[in-house]
C-alpha cells in the first residue's frame, strides 16, 4: 500500500499572541509545529504501515524552505519519504491555489491508494484544503474521520464524526480522508529515527518540477482577499447556579424568563 | 551554545515526552509509592532515552553526548529520578561494556540493556571504599573455568530490581597491592547466580522510585567468559566509566535546576506581598537574575564537555569533571533559593520546589564527590 499525507508547518498559536492595535497576530519569535490534525494523519498512515508490512508512507507540505524541519520530524516519526513543494510562486497562496499545488506534488508522486491530511489547521482553521486537493485530483473523500473500520481490496471502511454521532461510509480507493485528533494518539519520534531523518535527502519541487502554470498557484490564482482579522470580544462570564435541582431549575427558569427567553402564557 | 537543527528536534521530542508523560499526578505516585511505572520505562525505551549514543548494531540509537546531555536536560527538568533511569543504561550500565567488553559480551549485555529489556547496575562502591575505590575488599579467587567471588557493594542503583551487575573485585591479592588500585578485576555477574543477594532497599532523601540497595555476593562463582576486559585492569574501566558519566550527573543537575527556576519564577509572578507581586521585590529578582545567570554557566559548562567528549579530545575528562562540579553545586543553591523564593511554601511538599531540594542533595556526591571532582580537575591542570 501506498500512503500519501499532506501536512503544513504552522505557528504553535499557544505561543502566538494578538497584537493589540492591528488585531493581528504577532508571528515573529513564534515556534513553527508540525499542525496538530496533520500529526493524528501522519499517525494513521504509520499505524497502517505497522500493520501492513510493504507500506511506504510519504509526507508532502507546501511551505518555505524551513519547513523541512517539520517534515524532518515526520520522517523521526516513521515517514519514508517528504517531499517539499517551495517556490516563491507559491506564497500568498488561499487554500484554493494550495490544494492546486498539492494536487501537482501528489501527482507527481503518484501511484497512491490512500492520502490523508489533517481536518484543518491551526492557523486558518478553513478545513477546505483536504476535500479541495480530492476535488483537483478527480478522487472521493471523506472528512472528520475518526476511526478507520478496514481497508478492503479496493475500498475503505471509515467512521466519521458527526456532532451527535458517526456515520460509517464506505470509499473506494484512491481517496482523501481527513483526520480528527479523536483518530489516535500520535506517536513520538526516537532518538535512531532522528539520526536516520538528518541522513535522508528531501525533494523541495518548485512550479517547473510539478509542471504546474505559475498562473495557476500563488497569490495570483487565490480568489480570497483576507478584508480583515480581529479578535472577537471576549463574552462575558458566566454565572453558576448552585443549590438542590428544582432550586436551581426555578433559578434558571426567572432567569431565562427575565431575559424573555423564556415567554409566559 | 548554538544547536544544530537535528539537536533541537532531540530536545523537542524530550520536551513533548516529559510535558504529556511526567504529569504531576504521576510524579507525586511514584513519590509517594516508591515505584516507578513500567509502561513509563516501556514508554523511554521506545524513544531511544536509554541507549543514546550506544551504536545501533549494538541495540542503541547512535547519536551523541549532545543528545544525551540534551535529553537528560529535559526529562530532569521535570523529574530527577526519571533522569537516573535514563543515564543508568546509558553510563554506569553500557559505559562499562563499551569500554572493555568483547564483541559477544556486548551482543549479549549491552543489546538488552541499551534497548531497556534489561537492567545492568554498576557495583562499585564498597562500606569502606567510596572515593577511595582502591580500597576495594571484595575478592574474585580463580577456581578453573571460573571465579569465586565474595564481598559486599553498598549504594547500588537499581541493585533490587537488576539482571545484572558490573562487580569489581581483588583479584591480584598480593602484598604489595593491598589498599591500592592495582589488581581489581570487573565482572558482569547475573543477579540470579547463587550466593547473590540483596540489601533491603535504602531509604533515601530524595531519588524516590528508583532503589538503591547493597549487593553482598557470598562464594559467587562467575565464569571467566564474564570477566569484563582485562584481568587485574578493572580500575581502569571504573575509572574510565566515571570520568565520562559524570557529564549525565552534570546534565541532569542543569535540568532539575531549570525545574527549580521555572517554579521560582512562577512563584514569584503569582505571590503578592505588601500590595505587590514579590518579583517586583529587588530582593527577589536580583535572586532569580542570579540564578539564571549560573545556571547559563553551567548549561555552557556541561554542553562543552559533551562537545568535547564528541570530539574524542583528550580535555573531555577535566571538561566533564568541571561541568559535574558547578552544575551539581549550583543546581544545589538554585534549589535552595527556589525554596527560599517560596517561603513557608516551599517547605511543604505539595510544592514542586520541595522534591527538587531533597532529589538533588546527592547530585554533588554521587558519581564522585564535588571535592574528588577538585581533585581530579587540579589534577590535571597542576599535574601530579
Amino acid at each position: 500500500m501506498k500512503i500519501i499525507v499532506l501536512a503544513k508547518q504552522v505557528p504553535d498559536t499557544n505561543e502566538v499572541k494578538i497584537d493589540p492595535v492591528t488585531g493581528t497576530l504577532i508571528r515573529e519569535g513564534v515556534p513553527s509545529i508540525l499542525n496538530p490534525d496533520d500529526a493524528n494523519a501522519l499517525e494513521e498512515a504509520l499505524a497502517l504501515k505497522d500493520q501492513y508490512p510493504g507500506t511506504t508512507v510519504d509526507v508532502v507540505s507546501m511551505g518555505p524552505p524551513q519547513a523541512t524541519y517539520m517534515l524532518r520530524e515526520c520522517l523521526a516519526m516513521g515517514a519514508d519519504n517528504a517531499y517539499l513543494l517551495s517556490s516563491r510562486v507559491f506564497g500568498g497562496a488561499d487554500t484554493c491555489a494550495t490544494s492546486t499545488t498539492l494536487a501537482a506534488g501528489v501527482k507527481k508522486i503518484g501511484d497512491y491508494d490512500i492520502i490523508f491530511a489533517g481536518r484543518q489547521a491551526i492557523d486558518g482553521d478553513t478545513a477546505q484544503v483536504g476535500p479541495q486537493t480530492a476535488q483537483r485530483l478527480g478522487i472521493p473523500s471523506v472528512t472528520y474521520v475518526q476511526k478507520i473500520r478496514e481497508i478492503k481490496d479496493k475500498t475503505v471502511v471509515v467512521e466519521r464524526a458527526l456532532e451527535d454521532g458517526f456515520e460509517v461510509i464506505e470509499i473506494q480507493k484512491p481517496c482523501v480522508l481527513t483526520a480528527i485528533k479523536e483518530l489516535n494518539t500520535p506517536r513520538y519520534m526516537s532518538v535512531s529515527k532522528i539520526e536516520e531523518a538528518y541522513k535522508k535527502e528531501i525533494a523541495i519541487w518548485d512550479e517547473k518540477a510539478l509542471n504546474v502554470d505559475p498562473n495557476d498557484v500563488g497569490l495570483v490564482a487565490s480568489p480570497t482577499q483576507v478584508h480583515k482579522s480581529f479578535t472577537p470580544p471576549p463574552k462575558g462570564a458566566g454565572e453558576m447556579l448552585v443549590g438542590t435541582v428544582p432550586e436551581m431549575a426555578a433559578a434558571l427558569v426567572a432567569k431565562l424568563t427575565e431575559k424573555h427567553v423564556l415567554v409566559e402564557h | 551554545m548554538v544547536f544544530s537543527e537535528r539537536h533541537n528536534l532531540v530536545r523537542k521530542l524530550a520536551r513533548d515526552f516529559a510535558e504529556t508523560e511526567l504529569t504531576n499526578a504521576i510524579l507525586d505516585e511514584i513519590e509517594e509509592s516508591g515505584n516507578y511505572p513500567q509502561e513509563l520505562l516501556d514508554k523511554m525505551g521506545k524513544a531511544g532515552f536509554f541507549g543514546i549514543k550506544t551504536p545501533k548494531e549494538y541495540g542503541g540509537q547512535g547519536s551523541d553526548y549532545i543528545s544525551y546531555v540534551i535529553v537528560l536536560e529535559e526529562l530532569g527538568r521535570a523529574s530527577a529520578v526519571t533522569d537516573i533511569w535514563v543515564s543508568a543504561p546509558n553510563s554506569l550500565g553500557g559505559g562499562p561494556l563499551m569500554l572493555s567488553g568483547t564483541e559477544e559480551q556486548l551482543q549479549k549485555y549491552l543489546k538488552p540493556v541499551a534497548t531497556g529489556e534489561k537492567i545492568m547496575a554498576f557495583a562499585l562502591t564498597e562500606p569502606g571504599a567510596g572515593s577511595d575505590a582502591g580500597g576495594t575488599v571484595t575478592t574474585a579467587i580463580r577456581d578453573g573455568d571460573y571465579y569465586v567471588l565474595n564481598g559486599r557493594k553498598t549504594f547500588i542503583t537499581t541493585a533490587p530490581v537488576a539482571d545484572w551487575a558490573i562487580v569489581y573485585a581483588k583479584t591480584d591479592l598480593s602484598e604489595k597491592n593491598r589498599g591500592r588500585s592495582r589488581g581489581i578485576s570487573a565482572f558482569i555477574v547475573d543477579m540470579k547466580l547463587p550466593g547473590v543477594s540483596c540489601g533491603k532497599a535504602e531509604h533515601k532523601m530524595g531519588i524516590k522510585g528508583c532503589p538503591t540497595s547493597d549487593i553482598i555476593l557470598e562464594d559467587v562463582r562467575v565464569h571467566k567468559d564474564d570477566l569484563l576486559g582485562e584481568e587485574n585492569r578493572g580500575f581502569q574501566n571504573a575509572m574510565k566509566t566515571l570520568d565520562i558519566g559524570r557529564i549525565g550527573v552534570a546534565a541532569t543537575s542543569i535540568g532539575v535546576a531549570q525545574g527549580a527556576l521555572d517554579e521560582a519564577i512562577k512563584y514569584a509572578k503569582e505571590r503578592k506581598q505588601f500590595g505587590q507581586r514579590i518579583a517586583d521585590f529587588q530582593a527577589i529578582s536580583f535572586m532569580i537574575a542570579d540564578m539564571a545567570t549560573k545556571l547559563q554557566a553551567a548549561k555552557e559548562l556541561v554542553y562543552r564537555a559533551a562537545e568535547l567528549k564528541d570530539m574524542n579530545s583528550p580535555e573531555a575528562g577535566t571538561a566533564a569533571s568541571m561541568a559535574k562540579y558547578y552544575a551539581s553545586e549550583i543546581c544545589n543553591e538554585i534549589a535552595a533559593k527556589a525554596v527560599q523564593i517560596h517561603g513557608g511554601y516551599g517547605y511543604i511538599s505539595e510544592y514542586k520546589v520541595e522534591r527538587i531540594y531533597r532529589d538533588c542533595r546527592v547530585f554533588t556526591i554521587f558519581e564522585g564527590t564535588s571535592q574528588v571532582q577538585q581533585m581530579v580537575i587540579a589534577g590535571n591542570i597542576i599535574g601530579k
